[in-house]
């Protein structure tokens, strides 16, 4: 037992390295979630408008982003558009730029979603009082629908984290690259090493997402018991 | 003559083939209160939301205050302004205290003086006698309660005409008077123009200057309250009458 396998982890930098992988996992799920978040609010609130051109273009752009594997996307994205179009960026924006349409897709349905369930006597209500189209949803709408969207807004960035996972796939230097590097290269020193290393990363997955759906379980409870009374 | 505030000629509605109001014709005089009456579903809660723009109409013309309504979203959203509506679900925003639901029209809407307004409805929320309760939430208000702080919420905005859409229809009976004893008010002490429809006969009789009786979308008469309610023309009228329990 000269070498337990969970030396592996603490062997040289490893460990800094797998930490480093981490953030940019992370940073690359942040930003996705920060300008998908404002996208998919931008494209909900005009889904909700009776345009129909309007809404049939969106309604694509949904779909496609949503039955679309993320895999595929990525692909599609890293391999395809530069050679087609001449449009080149290094791997980890354009993971980022991938996830920021997937989130803004899935985000638009969450709140056009929200924003269709408030009661329509609120919208006649905030006509009455003289308020236009931007006051009543900046007001009236958009405020009472956050509620309803909270919860599945949680669900959908613990799924980007996940989803952040194939990022190796195009060469992305996230967590699951680097661990997968830091095994091959001590394949021979730490045969259980692969144990190990995977073990840590499940961690870190576990410790970032496990708080986030605890979290959108409590608020879909209280709004449940606020809702019914 | 008193100044006619609302005319309404030759209006027509359908939804879809159907025919909801047929040829609908009358006035209202500033100062005076109409009332709708008729059984439900004879069409009384959609003329009173074409009035403030809630509901299209294919045919004929509504004029406000000498000036005839060409129906566009935005002309209507700055018509709302002056014909103020209060509908039968105490339809508060949930999101905002009541003092903020009171100031979302006259601050936003009318960007009145913030500090102004506020002591308008300060003064409004007294004459309700629901002080206390501005910063309160809706959800913690009774239905009458928060059916007067929509009143307050359309008055706040000076409108020069009211319609009230059955405003006690879903207010326990307890509750019924508190929310009755303020429209009488506007009515006889701050002389507002209003139509109002309901189904509280008595109150009708007491505060209408006249009635319009309708029946499947059509207006089979059109009366002053006193003789309406002593000696209707149409065995429907009687009908109904005879079929309200007061």
């Amino acid at each position: 037992m000269a070498h337990s396998g969970i030396s592996v982890l603490f062997e040289g930098t490893n460990f800094m390295r797998l930490l480093g992988g981490l953030w940019v996992t992370v940073k690359i799920a942040a930003v996705a979630l920060i300008f998908g978040i404002i996208l998919g609010i931008i494209l909900g609130v005009l889904r909700t408008f009776k345009n129909r051109p309007l809404r049939v273009v969106l309604r694509l752009y949904l779909e496609f982003f949503r039955v679309v594997p993320t895999v595929v996307l990525l692909f599609l994205f890293y391999y395809i558009l530069p050679r087609q179009m001449n449009f080149n960026l290094p791997a980890d924006q354009l993971a980022t730029l991938v996830f920021v349409l997937w989130v803004g897709a899935e985000m638009s349905d969450i709140v056009r979603g929200a924003l269709i369930s408030v009661p329509r006597h609120q919208i006649e209500s905030g006509k009455a009082i003289g308020l236009n189209r931007f006051q009543l949803y900046r007001y009236v709408l958009i405020p009472q629908s956050l509620t309803l969207e909270i919860p599945a807004t949680i669900n959908l960035a613990t799924r980007v984290i996940k989803t952040t996972s194939i990022l190796l796939l195009i060469s992305v230097m996230d967590v699951i690259n680097i661990g997968q590097q830091i095994i091959e290269a001590n394949n021979h020193t730490y045969p259980t090493g692969v144990f190990w290393v995977y073990g840590l990363i499940f961690l870190f997955y576990f410790l970032i997402d496990y708080p986030l759906s605890w979290w959108a379980k409590r608020l879909e409870k209280r709004r449940l018991e606020k809702a019914n009374g | 003559m008193a100044d006619k505030v609302l005319e309404v000629a030759h209006l027509e509605k359908f939804y879809g083939k159907k025919h909801v109001l047929h040829d609908i014709n009358f006035s209202v005089d500033q100062g005076e209160v109409v009332t709708l009456l008729g059984p439900s579903g004879s069409g009384k809660s959609t003329l009173i939301r074409c009035l403030n723009g809630l509901e299209t109409y294919q045919k004929g013309t509504i004029t406000f205050e000498g000036q005839k309504i060409v129906p566009t979203e935005k002309n209507w959203q700055q018509l709302r302004q002056k014909i103020g509506m209060v509908f039968q679900s105490y339809d508060l925003f949930p999101n905002l205290t009541v003092m903020d639901n009171i100031l979302l029209g006259p601050t936003k809407v009318q960007k009145q003086d913030k500090q102004a307004a506020r002591q308008e409805a300060e003064r409004l929320l007294a004459s309700v006698e629901l002080s206390d309760y501005a910063n309160a939430y809706p959800r913690e208000l009774s239905g009458g309660q928060a059916q007067r702080v929509a009143i307050v919420r359309a008055l706040a905005l000076h409108p020069d005409f009211m319609l009230f859409d059955e405003v006690t229809a879903s207010l326990d009976p307890e509750m019924v008077r508190g929310v009755l004893n303020i429209i009488e008010g506007l009515a006889d002490q701050d002389n507002m123009t209003m139509i109002v429809v309901t189904h509280e006969m008595n109150f009708a009789k007491q505060i209408a200057d006249r009635v319009l009786f309708l029946q499947d979308g059509e207006i089979l008469e059109q009366t002053s309250s006193k003789q309406f309610f002593s000696n209707p023309q149409t065995s429907r009228a009687k009908e109904f009458l005879d079929s309200m329990d007061f």
